[in-house]
């Protein structure tokens, strides 16, 4: 090799080594991992929040099984879960949780012909699709819902969650509630057996499953069928109104919401009253730990959040996601503050945030 | 005339048979002809589409540009900017590794018994599904590190990497003519001297055709770091902590809703194709090359 | 004088001497110790296996492989479903892509003018390094919808109203599915295939095959007569390398596997893979049992793939030693 090839090969290796080793240096990035259902949203807002601050939200949308699985692991800085852990796995695995975000699961279909909201169903009958039970789409109990639809003899494919998803938990939790086969056959969770279907990875997997199979019905949060354009089913709720899914029907099932009774936070807004009320809304939680691994990037990470909270209602309104009311974040703030601790010290303050 | 009843008689006798043969002839050769018609058709169909749906997610943007959020444009450079640490580290990790197990394998070990295992070993794991590789790392590196990261991605990889470089190591290096190492060693060389001095820089194109296949078949590997490096949104040069790389953006971004994010899969998914593709025929010629030089 | 001069340049010969031995005995120890490497390698991985699996093997015992059952929310898990799910889509692909790679390796040895052999060989060998990921999102947008719109329906109106047949391929037209993940996992081993097969064909004796066409044999019967016969150990380890990629195949399957944890008569319903649940469920699994029940996954895989690479290896070694003499 020449003298200069030599030299160049060799500041090449050092330039190399010496971007590798500043890095450690530089701001932390949060990173967290979990739910599919707020990322949408989350991901709007790591975008604002990084043109403003320059600090980067590395968010791996894996399901929320997978979020609990890592903040349990310590593997990231915070977990994101639509289903909500109870009072005593909260204390058993040390962590604290909030609700950050509320939205509406939406049954999405593909069946030629049909627009958004013209197919109506309700819980029982989604219950008894997902059971196997109901076939095709001009089977008696679908027509019984939509007298005058010309619906064809398409075969119904049903599309659920493959991996763990609080998705899953609302979507079962409510069929639950309405339909006494279903909860006995199937029960509720973050990953259940579905005796039929097909199994997609993700809101993003259902949506696009969703999409491709003709005849498929499946489950998303609602942004994912906004953005996408996937028609979706109109239900009839509660109150047995048929309600379509916007930001109106997921505010008026928050409405009632009981929060400040609710122990960890832990309340399942499914199957709410209300004539508005979209049937399967919920909420999607945040999970860190009481003592962080990393005290520094835990006040990070609650910065991003308390950002959101000020300053981030009008993203996800634009995304039918439905904010968090004022009453509540006071009490998440006092939450944080109180309970996520480096030693004595509560890793952020109100006054840290400005 | 006699000439005319024999060929006669030698027509009607064997004519029946001689005609059931030729048509079976035909008719086999004719499916051999449509088998490869059919499944060339299909590889073609593959790369056609991938051309055609990759062609128009490459701009240079894709190379500029980081992983976007759903529903806005942007590109793959961190993701390609991860793949290309992660190879080249895997590739600065195996690659030693294998060339001293190759050597020992063509030098040392020849036939022995011992030899002999250590081949049979090495070619199962060259052939052994990729995702059990992921699987160690995770339960060696990840578990007891806490985290993923690019360190263990690279190392996965580099468990891909060490069996290929043995196997052309092995084979390069017992091409070398014993006359040459024979030389060698009557001029007064140690061992050690007549492998390294002569027989790697007579086996040097061979070798490097290896590496050249090794890092043409980590490039396109997904499975082993879909636990390992996990993926990142944004750019980072951390080797400690997660890291993006094209193929698990492209897994990721594939089976996504998002018309932008399908379309910079299929960009992804052309540009790792065509990396490889050049690896491949780079090995090609320098293997080419060797030969005709002797 | 001289006597002092030769005895100090004696010693000084076995100083060196002794140093050159030691220089050589390093480096055989050294390559030595990363031959051992290897070997370490393969046994670290088979350790890492059994100790992951290690609780989930312990809580189901030999039920596990027995069991179709895939439930995290009561953590009962069974590898039934994948066993069969790998083992169904590799059947398809070796059914669809041996005959094929068999028809194109004849072609490429026998009937294909010199002037293409060269490079339809070289295209068959670059197509083999395409990553099986642009197999599998191949397979999701382009293969599956014309499944769903063409092949399938056709198949459930024809072959599915046949009577021992319709078991096999009933049910909704899903696009997805066992036999979707097996057609293009047999497209995906076509390339591997074919090289290994006319890499072996082309190891047969020209004086065998021109023997057999000087007495009058047609091209169809020197293939099927003269050259399988002779090559036949070598093909049948090539199949077998063929069928080891196929069983450890993730990426090109996950796409479009269907993700289903059931055992389904019809091949036209989804199910899924080893590789495929491992590849989706594991960074998501909570709990020692479920991530211990894939680690357990991934045994079982190990040991299959373990077996059938073995015996190729084997096959082939057989060949290789045969065609020597």
């Amino acid at each position: 090799m020449t003298i200069l090839t030599k030299t160049t090969l060799r500041h090449a290796a050092f330039g190399f080594i010496a971007v590798m080793a500043t890095t450690g240096a530089q701001a932390a990035d949060i990173s967290g991992a979990g739910a599919t259902f707020p990322y949408p949203i989350y991901s709007k807002w790591a975008d604002s929040y990084k043109k403003e601050t320059n600090v980067g939200l590395n968010y791996q949308s894996i399901g929320s099984g997978g979020g609990i699985k890592q903040i349990k692991a310590k593997t990231v800085t915070f977990g994101a879960s639509d289903m909500p852990l109870k009072a005593e796995e909260l204390d058993a695995a040390g962590l604290v949780q909030w609700p950050q975000i509320m939205g509406g699961v939406v049954p999405v279909i593909n069946l030629k012909g049909f627009k958004p909201g013209e197919i109506k169903l309700n819980g029982l009958v989604l219950g008894n699709i997902y059971l196997g039970e109901i076939k095709k789409w001009n089977d008696e109990q679908i027509k019984a819902l939509n007298p005058g639809a010309n619906l064809p003899n398409t075969a119904i494919a049903p599309i659920y969650r493959s991996d763990g998803s609080g998705t899953t938990f609302l979507f079962t939790d409510y069929l639950s509630k309405v339909s006494p086969k279903f909860g006995s056959t199937i029960g509720a969770n973050s990953s259940v057996q579905f005796p039929t279907g097909i199994g997609a990875k993700g809101n993003e997997g259902v949506a696009n499953m969703t999409k491709q199979t003709e005849g498929a019905i499946g489950y998303v949060e609602y942004a994912y069928a906004k953005q996408n354009n996937i028609p979706y089913a109109a239900l009839q709720n509660k109150d047995g109104k048929v309600v379509e899914p916007k930001i109106e029907a997921f505010q008026a099932a928050a409405a009632n919401a009981d929060w400040a009774n609710a122990k960890g936070y832990y309340l399942v807004l499914t199957n709410q009253p209300g004539a508005e009320s979209w049937p399967i809304t919920g909420a999607s939680f945040i999970l860190m730990h009481k003592t962080p691994q990393d005290p520094v990037a835990a006040g990070e990470a609650l910065k991003f959040f308390d950002w959101s909270f000020k300053g981030g209602d009008k993203l996800a309104t634009d995304l039918d996601y439905v904010p968090m009311p004022d009453s509540v974040v006071q009490m998440v703030r006092k939450t944080w503050t109180e309970q996520i601790k480096a030693g004595d010290k509560p890793v952020w303050t109100a006054a840290a945030s400005k | 005339m006699p000439q005319a009843t024999a060929t006669a008689a030698v027509h009607s006798l064997d004519l029946g048979i001689y005609r059931r043969r030729r048509a079976v002839n035909r008719i086999a050769l004719t499916l051999a002809l449509g088998a490869a018609g059919v499944g060339l058709f299909w590889l073609i169909a593959i790369l056609w589409t991938l051309l055609y749906n990759g062609l128009s997610a490459i701009d240079l943007s894709l190379f500029t540009e980081m992983t976007p959020p759903p529903g806005s444009a942007g590109g793959l450079l961190n993701a390609i900017f991860g793949s290309l640490v992660m190879t080249i580290l895997a590739t600065l990790l195996g690659t030693p590794i294998g060339i001293m197990a190759g050597t020992w394998l063509a030098e040392f070990g020849q036939n022995g018994k011992l030899a002999g295992v250590i081949r049979f070993i090495n070619d199962i794991l060259l052939s052994a599904p990729s995702i059990i590789v992921g699987l160690f790392i995770y339960e060696v590196l990840v578990i007891r590190m806490g985290h993923f990261s690019a360190w263990a991605g690279a190392a996965a990889l580099a468990v891909i990497v060490v069996p290929v470089v043995v196997r052309t190591t092995e084979d390069m290096l017992k091409l070398v003519p014993n006359s040459l190492r024979e030389a060698a060693a009557a001029l007064g060389a140690p061992q050690w001297k007549v492998i390294s001095l002569v027989a790697y820089r007579a086996a040097r194109n061979g070798m490097i055709t290896g590496v050249l296949l090794a890092v043409a078949r980590i490039s396109g590997e997904t499975a082993p770091l879909l636990f390992t490096a996990l993926n990142n949104q944004f750019w980072s040069t951390n080797m400690n902590a997660p890291m993006a790389n094209l193929p698990v953006v492209i897994f990721q971004f594939a089976m996504s809703p998002y018309a932008e994010w399908q379309q910079l899969a299929w960009g992804g998914a052309l540009v790792i194709t065509i990396t490889i593709l050049i690896l491949n025929i780079s090995a090609r010629t320098l293997a080419a090359l060797t030969t005709t030089s002797k | 004088m001289i006597d002092i001069a030769v005895v100090s340049d004696r010693t000084a010969i076995n100083r060196h001497g002794q140093r050159q031995r030691l220089q050589d005995a390093a480096f055989r120890i050294a390559t030595l110790v990363f031959a051992l490497v290897v070997l370490t390698l393969l046994g670290g991985v088979i350790v890492a296996l059994i100790e992951g699996s290690v609780p989930a093997l312990r809580e189901f015992g030999f039920a596990f492989i027995t069991t179709e059952v895939w439930n995290p929310v009561t953590d009962k898990f069974g590898a039934l479903a994948p066993i069969y799910g790998t083992l169904m889509t590799a059947l398809i692909a070796m059914a669809v892509g041996v005959p094929v790679s068999f028809g194109i390796a004849l072609f490429i040895t026998e009937v294909c003018p010199v002037w293409l052999k060269r490079p339809l060989g070289t295209a068959i060998e670059l197509l083999a390094g395409i990553p099986s990921i642009i197999y599998g999102i191949w397979g999701l947008f382009v293969f599956a919808p014309f499944m769903q719109s063409t092949v399938q329906p056709f198949l459930i109106n024809t072959l599915g109203q046949l009577p021992y047949l319709e078991d096999m391929f009933m049910g909704p037209p899903y696009g997805i599915g066992v036999l979707t993940a097996g057609l293009i996992l047999g497209i995906m081993v076509l390339p591997f295939i074919t090289s290994i097969t006319r890499d072996v064909f082309e190891t047969v004796p020209p004086m065998l095959k021109e023997s057999a066409y000087g007495l009058g044999a047609t091209t169809w019967e020197v293939v099927w007569k003269v050259v399988l016969p002779y090559t036949r150990v070598g093909v049948v380890g090539g199949v077998m390398l063929g069928l080891g990629r196929a069983l450890g195949e993730t990426m090109a399957v996950t796409f479009v596997i269907g993700n289903s944890h059931r055992i389904a008569t019809s091949i036209l319903a989804p199910g899924t893979t080893i590789s495929a649940a491992i590849a989706n469920e594991f960074t998501e699994a909570v709990g020692d049992i479920y991530t211990s029940s894939l680690v357990a996954l991934g045994l079982i895989l190990f040991v299959i793939t373990f077996v059938v690479l073995s015996l190729a290896k084997m096959m082939l070694l057989r060949l290789q030693r045969n065609a020597g003499t």
